[in-house]
């Protein structure tokens, strides 16, 4: 049976959501309900299930309703129509007083902005769903410095949360929700609010406490890539309704329309950045004019450890490093001609940043991007990948 | 459209309060000895004190509270104050001062917290703020000494009603102002609207309604001069007679005393709410704080 179970939910925002619902059952818009109805459409009609133990990720930009949904399931708002199951039971049909005992023992919820009382140190703060409880003083604050431990925050506990980072933050939210052994969890843009490499690790820490403790966590969030790394499902919401439910592999594959299929193009910029859009200029020597000490030459100016030949016509011929130019320069014999590495790995401009990423994997130089002719049009380093993967314009010369 | 007659206003009104004169005189009654009660029992606590020793603890609170820059004024201002000899008339204002803020705070505060659970109650508390500050104080010093015949408690009363609005407003304001997360987060671990209130707004309210306490006391010593006029005694009746008796000196001595006063509990009280710059913390949780860790010692 899965213990949350949701069936044809609406949430109208107005002053008479129930007439709206037959509107909205014939197929109007949002937009036009919005514009001669003077109603707001929160959820469509939506209706799933999550399994016990199961990440599911409510994906949407923002205003697609997904918060509200989410708020639908512990009735932070109350829901216009339909039935959502916790356990079996339908809670909205619940009292006051019942409802509270299901967000004390059954939900918790982890928020975008932490929402943590400023007033109270991190171990009261992750003390507090217990307190509401009325748990004994000495229980709960012991309870809560094993969640602290959990998150890896044991020597934070008598600080106030506003000494703490966003990240940190964070993981006292997480403790808190913890704390009250609830079995399933809410999680609102819960790391929405962090730097990305600050992210990254929250979501490592989420899929390794997940892993321990087996909750069952709805997440929401308006990021792609978070909902392909950590849900086991996901549902795509557009304008309250849902769109598609289905695990990453599905959502990629079998967008269920253009909607979801726009999305996921966009689903990682490592697959969508080329090659030319970061590439910068080449410092490179042509084998016909250069000998040993342009090289070295060269090289020792601009700083770098290996440079690449062509010849006259600007073809890649290969790459040679300083180590093997001096080398050559003390023992006074040879040429430049022999010690040029062929073994220089290439792209074409059109290629994708992952499959440079596996370039870098087997080269010893920076990629050298050359046309179909082979060549050198430009360079890539390993520091241009990352700014290319961030967003960054490439461009300028920097080596 | 204009009405060719005038509403009479002003004559039910007489009506109203001649009738409330006679119906609820024992009402009043009651309320005048209570209210006395508590002037002269606070007048003869701060009389009790030897003025060299309360001297000492004001500093000492200043200085606790404060730093040592108000604590130096603090003596400084209370020595000129008793070399003024207007040390009796001070402890007479400061008993008026100190029965009209508790009485203030005792009502203003529930009134707050009602005024900031619904909008209702918002909209109908509001424009009674507005009254009571606005309505200039004459005009119910009069209707105060129909009740409460001359002397110290019509003034007490007027007293209230002009410096109560600020605590109201404040702590109205305080609740109001905690973030919408924050509330969320203490519904979604099920409090009840009682929790919510005592564990979530009312202690993240609390620098705001500290602002509204000093605004109430600095409002209450403001009207130490109008009461005067109806018979309180202290600071303000030694302002009233440089007036009335064209004696300047006297009455700029009254009025410096009054500001000396006023500066040293407005200071005071401001420093209550503001938060400590060496530990971030501020001074009224530093206090719980510290209590609180006494007990986790044992605890944990």
């Amino acid at each position: 049976m899965p213990i949350i179970e949701v069936k044809n939910l609406y949430k109208i925002f107005g002053s008479s959501p129930k007439q709206v619902i037959p509107l909205l059952e014939k197929g109007e818009s949002k937009s036009s309900i919005l514009k001669k109805y003077k109603h707001g459409i929160g959820v469509n009609k939506a209706s799933f299930q999550v399994e016990k133990g199961e990440i599911f990720v409510v994906m949407g930009l923002s205003g697609s309703g997904k918060s509200t949904l989410l708020r639908c399931l512990n009735r932070l708002i109350e829901p216009s129509s339909g039935e959502v199951y916790i356990d079996g039971e339908d809670i909205t049909k619940i009292d006051v007083v019942n409802l509270r005992e299901v967000r004390r023992k059954k939900i918790a919820m982890v928020f975008q902005n932490f929402a943590l009382l400023p007033h109270k140190t991190v171990q009261e703060n992750v003390a507090f769903g217990l307190e509401i409880q009325g748990v004994k003083f000495e229980e709960r604050m012991d309870k809560a410095l094993k969640m602290l431990e959990l998150v890896g925050l044991k020597g934070y506990a008598n600080v106030k949360p506003k000494e703490l980072s966003g990240g940190m933050q964070q993981r006292v939210g997480l403790a808190r929700a913890l704390a009250t052994d609830a079995q399933i969890l809410l999680m609102d843009e819960a790391f929405s609010a962090l730097d990305p490499l600050i992210r990254k690790d929250m979501q490592n820490e989420l899929l390794s406490l997940q892993s321990k403790m087996k909750k069952t966590i709805v997440f929401i969030t308006h990021d792609l890539d978070e909902a392909l790394r950590i849900g086991d499902r996901i549902a795509i919401m557009k304008d309250g309704t849902i769109v598609q439910i289905g695990t990453s592999e599905e959502i990629l594959h079998n967008p269920a329309n253009d909607y979801v299929r726009e999305f996921t193009q966009n689903v990682n910029r490592t697959k969508i950045v080329s090659a030319a859009s970061i590439m910068r200029f080449a410092e490179s020597i042509t084998l016909e004019k250069a000998g040993l000490r342009t090289a070295a030459k060269k090289m020792n100016d601009l700083g770098i450890s290996s440079l690449f030949v062509t010849d006259k016509e600007n073809v890649l011929l290969g790459a040679v490093t300083i180590d093997e130019v001096s080398r050559m320069l003390r023992e006074q014999k040879g040429d430049l001609r022999e010690i040029i590495d062929k073994d220089v790995c290439t792209v074409e401009p059109d290629a994708s940043i992952d499959l440079i990423i596996t370039e870098f994997l087997k080269s010893k130089y920076p990629i050298a991007v050359v046309d179909s002719d082979n060549k050198l049009e430009g360079i890539v380093f390993k520091s241009t990948v990352l700014s290319g993967i961030a967003g960054e314009g490439g461009g300028e010369h920097d080596a | 459209m204009m009405l060719s007659t005038k509403l009479p206003i002003g004559d039910v009104m007489e009506e109203i309060i001649q009738w409330m004169t006679v119906n609820f005189a024992g009402f009043f009654e009651g309320m005048k000895q209570g209210l006395s009660q508590l002037i002269s029992g606070f007048q003869s606590l701060l009389n009790a004190i030897p003025v060299f020793l309360f001297i000492l603890l004001f500093v000492f609170l200043a200085w606790w509270v404060a730093g040592k820059g108000i604590a130096i004024f603090t003596g400084l201002g209370l020595i000129l104050i008793h070399n003024l000899l207007l040390w009796k008339q001070t402890m007479q204002t400061l008993a008026l001062v100190s029965t009209s803020t508790l009485i203030a705070l005792m009502i203003g505060l529930p009134l707050g917290i009602l005024m900031s659970q619904n909008d209702i109650t918002y909209k109908i508390i509001r424009p009674i703020l507005d009254f009571m500050q606005t309505m200039p104080a004459f005009v119910y010093l009069i209707p105060a000494v129909y009740f409460f015949d001359l002397g110290t408690v019509p003034g007490a009363v007027a007293t209230i009603i002009f410096a109560m609005p600020p605590i109201v407003r404040l702590t109205n304001l305080g609740i109001r102002q905690v973030p919408k997360d924050i509330i969320e987060a203490s519904k979604s671990f099920g409090s009840t609207p009682f929790q919510l209130l005592f564990k979530v707004q009312i202690p993240l309210a609390i620098p705001t309604v500290l602002a509204g306490l000093n605004q109430t006391i600095m409002l209450s010593l403001s009207m130490v001069v109008i009461s005067a006029m109806i018979g309180a005694e202290g600071l303000g009746n030694i302002v009233l007679q440089g007036i009335t008796q064209m004696k300047i000196g006297k009455g700029f001595e009254g009025g410096l005393a009054v500001v000396i006063i006023a500066m040293i509990l407005d200071r005071i009280t401001q420093c209550l709410g503001n938060e400590n710059p060496k530990t971030g913390k501020m001074f009224i949780r530093n206090l719980r704080t510290k209590k609180k860790n006494k007990s986790l010692r044992g605890g944990i």
